[in-house]
């Protein structure tokens, strides 16, 4: 997938990983897709509940020996 | 204004004296919706922390300014966060230090009653879980019954109470929460009691808890009788404790009955739940007061905080104790049956001593209300 930016938060505890994705993604352009490594477990719930309740979509989730990478396009 | 940190021991004692809170959780909606902080008379709102990144202007307005103001989320860090956000707009407000972990693993140890010759019978309330667990003291001596996980609380207050611990019994294999008994009784010397029917793929040696045990604790020899209540678990196993307090493991609650399915059986063991609780409990003094393993709902709480009741109220005012008909009992406790609860296959497994999680994986298990009972 084509990202247009990467956000790398691995080690920080929650609620900076969604802090941190909401401040990047005001940087970026409606369509552009904001790829994220995460390790707060937290994650898995919130950042599509944040980005659900933001207007955007997330593409794309895996998880990878304790890292979760979020595609998020912007709504 | 100021922000500043509630503890759950702070918390608990609001629930306990029926004092009021406003309660700001920012989790996300399905958790909240699934366990949350009760209180008597708490007021809630929920707003996940993610939908308050641009200020809380509109959550302002909501907030009492006659009572506390606690902000709750899972760990603390967004709490912090919120309550910061708060304090800036002008308004005196609390986190809830180390968030619903913390709340969830909080045991308040509240005085039951005494016992013959000077003993003393203690509960200890999990208000954030529903877990009970007893201590029994008498001259130096004390037992411990269905301990949760923190070992320590246990081996401090018997510090405290300056007693030796004994006996460490669990009443059946839990499926809801990790047992703290072996651990408990590794650390102070004690026997370790479980009962065999629920002990066969155990990794680690244990007493059987057999029907008729008896054990005496302290020089004035209070007694604490093992009485062999199968349904919950096919192993279940009742006290009585000087012939006065019926400690009942998860086969009978305040408001609710044990579920027959944790361990997979519920088929196989409805009839011994039905034998358990109209014929062997039957036949006991209706004196008896009910200390159950668990509780769940903040309604089940004496003034004083404390989860106990007569048993012949019990047998007058339980709907689970009043379902004459076998079929509708049957019924009941195997096709209405709540959800289970959180990782109960994961946490029987390391009740059996077969899978050693570190702290924060227990603590993780063991997230969400307690799902023990039907009612």
């Amino acid at each position: 997938m084509n990202s247009t930016k990467v956000l790398d938060v691995k080690g920080m505890s929650c609620p900076m990983p969604v802090v941190r994705t909401k401040k990047e993604m005001d940087t970026l352009s409606s369509g552009d897709i904001l790829e994220i490594y995460v390790t707060d477990q937290g994650a898995l719930a919130d950042m599509p509940a944040w980005a659900n309740a933001a207007g955007h979509t997330i593409l794309d989730q895996k998880e990878e020996e304790d890292v979760l990478t979020f595609f998020i396009q912007k709504g | 204004m100021t922000m500043m940190k509630m503890t759950a021991a702070q918390v608990a004692r609001k629930v306990i004296d029926n004092q009021p809170l406003f309660i700001l959780d920012v989790r996300n909606r399905d958790a909240y919706e699934d366990w949350k902080i009760e209180g008597h008379i708490f007021e809630y709102l929920n707003i996940p922390y993610f939908e308050l990144l641009d200020g809380v202007d509109e959550i302002l307005p909501k907030l009492p300014n006659d009572q506390d103001v606690l902000v709750v989320c899972a760990k603390e860090g967004s709490s912090i966060m919120v309550a910061e956000i708060i304090s800036k707009a002008g308004r005196d407000v609390y986190y809830l230090e180390g968030g619903m972990k913390s709340w969830s693993s909080y045991l308040e140890p509240i005085k039951v009653g005494d016992l013959t010759g000077g003993g003393e019978l203690f509960q200890f309330v999990r208000l954030g879980k529903g877990c009970l667990s007893y201590m029994v003291i008498s001259e130096g001596e004390a037992a411990i019954i269905d301990a949760v996980r923190f070992a320590d609380v246990f081996t401090n207050y018997a510090k405290e109470k300056n007693v030796d611990i004994k006996h460490v019994f669990d009443t059946h294999l839990h499926a809801d929460h990790i047992s703290g008994g072996r651990h408990i009784a590794k650390a102070t010397g004690a026997t370790y009691y479980l009962p065999p029917k629920d002990a066969t793929e155990v990794v680690f040696d244990y007493t059987p808890l057999e029907d008729g045990l008896t054990v005496k604790v302290g020089a004035s020899q209070i007694e604490v009788g093992a009485l062999y209540s199968p349904g919950h678990t096919i192993g279940s196993t009742s006290f009585i404790v000087d012939s006065k307090y019926l400690l009942t493991g998860d086969i009978l609650f305040i408001d609710s009955i044990g579920r027959p399915d944790l361990a997979g059986l519920a088929e196989d063991w409805v009839g011994d739940l039905r034998e358990t609780l109209y014929r062997r409990y039957r036949e006991l003094a209706e004196d008896l007061i009910v200390l159950p393993a668990h509780f769940m709902m903040i309604d089940e709480l004496n003034e004083d905080g404390t989860v106990a009741k007569r048993l012949g109220n019990l047998f007058a005012e339980n709907h689970g104790l009043n379902i004459e008909n076998e079929e509708e009992f049957r019924y009941t406790v195997t096709d209405h049956l709540p959800p289970q609860p959180n990782a109960y296959q994961q946490i029987r497994q390391v009740n059996m001593g077969k899978l050693t999680p570190d702290y924060d994986e227990e603590t993780e298990m063991e997230i969400g209300p307690n799902r023990c009972a039907v009612r």
